[in-house]
């Protein structure tokens, strides 16, 4: 099984022992048996030890390190301007005159939740009137005035009902049959990929403090979309293409290509981190199944597939290391040479959107203005600006392991003021 | 200076955390503790001395103890004609109604048995008066169950069996809220510093313990500790254990996630029956506590919340557990002994027993004021802090102030 990328870079899947299958019908009895679990499968251990994720994120990283465009010319001679970070090509990222234009609802005059609600602020200053009109948004139905509000950051209470506002969500009977479909899929066939799924979420939202509580969720989500011919859809506007397969023995024939996973989407190691915040917001499993679906199709591919579109992971990248590199150079130089470079560290957390990184209040505040902006380029923001904020530190050390074990616990961080610091209060 | 400790077995101690004080340190077990304060031996603490119990502390601990407390406290407020003993139109207390129907075996076997067959296919739960740790409890549902402990004669005097056999016989809470599936109680440390007047403090971390096993309220699963009872002496012999996080969840988490999913009214409206609850139980004992000024103490409050989000006190320990089960969980504890033996011995300085435990606000840590029965009595609309959590911490029928703040409390 291979990963086809845009650059035509091949991932090789590890190789199993046992010859195994890519899509095997249930036998009845098991089928029963999964029925019956369907709301408790983390209890049921499959046997997962011949199974390594296909990729993690580190091993994308590799292949965006070695991304050239072969028309770009770039000189032999350093100047000033010669990027020297990891990212090698030369595409378009914002500074931070125009993050700042960007983002204008963030700067400082303006009240943010994450910030202006805080103890020590009356309620009447901000926290009250903004609530109100959040209330008014949601009578009114009014998606668009719902993604200009949520720049702002979302009331806890309001949160799942805004978002699903803005994604256009509405649960519909046929949305839920939809789902049931899924799930009948789910219990009929056995997907190889299932057991990637299984052996994902065992090794990340299972031991993570705030997720583990979710974990049956989870596999419910994640089961169904593996099998979700619809998110194919998406593949329309993502550079990437799906992989496929051959029914035995007519390799090589298209009429006989099916996608695999029906999804096209192979998950990678913390893919179940996407869902888990959402389990805080939805518990009727239809509703959380389509907000995931549509936050991946619109937001979360952006983050594993290779494109020149500016919420692409490339870009990030390249943005996150221009910041650095602009604003911070000293830093930036200092890690450099410890063999330190600065994307290394903070690329995990962009791939996953720094979910599993923050506190889970903090997380949906950030994914707030995700939606608020219709745009990832605050994640590449947002690491930079952790870099900024643990700089003194980060300048003393002298190794990748100490930098790491510098930046390794996010869980306290202030995601709003943080960013507030580093587009509006620093001096540039 | 001698600061005494007492651990009961499966408790941790307190040595290892103050050695920033002066003085000698007595590990003194539960035993020492009663001789301390005997009658008998005649020994009487110095002012100087401070002890982490009060003396009959068993008033608010034992559960058999704790339910006729509360029981007596809700029949003294009703002959006086308080409105907090208000009662509805099916006779269940408005306000007072948080500890489930309960009796003691065998003292009340015959009550416990009309009152089992107005609804026989309910659960109930029976506990042993003086044990902790989730010990020799069990569920069940049927009379025959607990034919053990029917009384023998039917006279009305009898002979009190030892404590040892003493058993309460609560009605099941068998519609916990879940959440993912799973049962949780919540674990809230509260420390009092005084009975009379009440002065009592929350701590702000608390947490909730999840069950590793899904909930079923089915018959056949009544045996399966696992799914029902949430202490960690349980459950981490379980097979989904999971020493990373504990199955334990910040009350913070528990709050963003019902803010969340059900509203922020009913939300606030839930932690503030909390407190109300926890400061009620304090209330019903105060009059019987010894409120030797020598004494503080910290307990361990578990509270079940049902699906229709009301909160039960299931029971209170006096000597929580302090070992710990993971990282978080050791610097919680930690955190917890530092700020009660900051409150309750200022400035690490020698204490004085005469003083006037009110300790200054810069010293509470995470430990908030709950209810300060002089500042209420003295002054009914200013209030001491009102938490970003939304705990209104005022007294019945306040308003609390903080900073130009006002919000209405749910309380009477």
């Amino acid at each position: 099984m291979m990963l086809l990328t845009h650059s035509h870079t091949l991932l090789a899947c590890p190789p199993c022992d046992a010859f195994l299958r890519l899509l095997d019908g249930r036998p009845v009895g098991e089928q029963k048996e999964l029925l019956s679990k369907w709301n408790e499968m983390g209890t049921d251990e499959p046997d997962l030890s011949l199974f390594r994720p296909v990729y993690a994120p580190k091993d994308f990283l590799e292949v965006l390190i070695n991304l050239r465009n072969p028309n770009y010319e770039n000189g032999d001679s350093l100047s000033f301007r010669t990027h020297l970070g990891l990212i090698q090509v030369p595409l378009k990222v914002k500074d931070i005159p125009e993050l700042k234009e960007f983002f204008v609802e963030l700067g400082l005059t303006t009240g943010q939740l994450g910030i202006d609600d805080s103890t020590q602020v009356p309620p009447e200053l901000f926290e009250n009137e903004h609530v109100r009109i959040g209330q008014k948004v949601l009578a009114e139905q009014d998606g668009a005035a719902a993604q200009q509000y949520i720049r702002q950051g979302s009331p806890t209470a309001l949160r799942a009902d805004l978002w699903a506002l803005i994604l256009n969500i509405s649960s519909q009977p046929e949305d839920i049959l939809y789902y049931e479909q899924l799930k009948t899929n789910v219990i009929q066939h056995d997907l190889l990929v299932d057991s990637l799924i299984y052996k994902d979420v065992k090794l990340t939202a299972s031991n993570d403090d705030y997720y583990f509580v979710f974990e049956d969720y989870l596999y419910q989500v994640l089961l169904c979309f593996s099998r979700d011919t619809s998110v194919l859809g998406h593949f329309a506007y993502n550079s990437a293409s799906p992989p496929k397969s051959y029914i035995r023995g007519k390799l090589g024939l298209e009429e006989y290509a099916v996608f695999y996973p029906p999804n096209g989407v192979i998950p990678f190691h913390g893919f179940s981190m996407y869902v888990a915040p959402l389990c805080f917001l939805y518990h009727e499993p239809s509703k959380l199944y389509q907000i995931f679906r549509e936050m991946y199709v619109r937001f979360f591919f952006r983050l594993h597939s290779i494109s020149s579109h500016p919420s692409g992971i490339v870009s990030l990248c390249l943005l996150f290391e221009t910041l650095l590199q602009t604003y911070l150079p000293q830093l930036f130089y200092h890690l450099r040479e410890i063999g330190a470079q600065p994307l290394r560290i903070s690329f995990k957390w962009m791939v996953r959107a720094f979910s599993g990184y923050l506190a889970t209040d903090q997380l949906l505040l950030l994914w707030d203005r995700i939606l608020g902006y219709n745009s990832l380029e605050i994640l590449a923001v947002l690491a930079a600006a952790v870099f900024a904020f643990r700089a003194v530190n980060l300048m003393e050390v002298t190794s990748l392991a100490a930098a790491e074990a510098v930046l390794a616990d996010l869980s306290t961080l202030k995601v709003m003021p943080l960013l507030q610091i580093f587009l509006f209060a620093t001096v540039t | 200076m001698k600061i005494g400790t007492s651990t009961e077995s499966g408790g941790g101690s307190f040595i290892g955390l103050l050695s920033t004080i002066n003085g000698t340190l007595n590990r003194m077990s539960v035993q020492t503790i009663r001789n301390v304060f005997s009658v008998e031996t005649g020994y009487r603490l110095s002012d100087d001395q401070i002890v982490n119990h009060f003396p009959n502390h068993y008033e608010l601990t034992r559960k058999d103890l704790m339910v006729k407390n509360i029981k007596r406290y809700r029949k003294e407020l009703e002959k006086e004609g308080s409105p907090l003993a208000e009662k509805d139109e099916n006779g269940k207390y408005l306000y007072l109604d948080f500890v489930p129907v309960t009796y003691m075996l065998p003292a009340d076997y015959n009550l416990f048995v009309e009152e089992f067959r107005k609804s026989p296919s309910s659960t109930w739960i029976m506990k042993p008066c003086g044990k902790a740790q989730g010990k020799g409890i069990f569920l069940i549902n049927k009379l025959s169950q607990i034919k053990k402990w029917s009384r023998d004669s039917k006279t009305s005097s009898f002979v009190t069996q030892s404590t040892k056999e003493a058993y309460v016989i609560s009605l099941y809470i068998n519609n916990p809220l879940l959440i993912g599936g799973r049962k949780f109680d919540l674990r809230l440390y509260v420390l009092v510093s005084t009975y009379r007047p009440l002065r009592c403090y929350m701590y702000k971390l608390g947490f909730c313990r999840f069950c590793t096993v899904k909930y079923s309220p089915s018959t056949s699963e009544l045996d399966n500790m696992f799914v029902h009872l949430t202490n960690v002496a349980i459950q981490k012999h379980g097979e989904d254990y999971n020493h990373i996080h504990g199955g334990k969840w910040t009350v913070s988490n528990l709050r963003l996630y019902l803010e969340s999913t059900r509203g922020k009214e009913v939300t606030g409206k839930l932690f503030d029956e909390i407190h109300w609850i926890i400061v009620q139980s304090l209330k019903a004992v105060a009059p019987v506590m010894n409120n030797d000024k020598h004494c503080f103490e910290c307990y361990g409050y578990d509270i079940i919340i049902d699906d229709k989000l009301k909160p039960w006190l299931i029971e209170v320990n006096a000597s929580p557990s302090l070992t710990s089960s993971t990282a978080n969980d050791r610097i919680l504890k930690y955190n917890l002994i530092n700020d009660t033996l900051n409150i309750a011995v200022p400035n690490g300085e020698i204490p004085d027993c005469k003083w006037n435990k009110s300790p200054p606000k810069e010293v509470l840590g995470n430990y908030e004021i709950l209810y300060d029965e002089e500042l209420a009595q003295g002054d009914g609309a200013d209030r001491e802090l009102r938490s970003r959590q939304g705990q209104s911490l005022g007294p019945k029928g306040g308003r609390s102030r903080d900073l130009g703040r006002t919000v209405l409390t749910t309380w009477k």
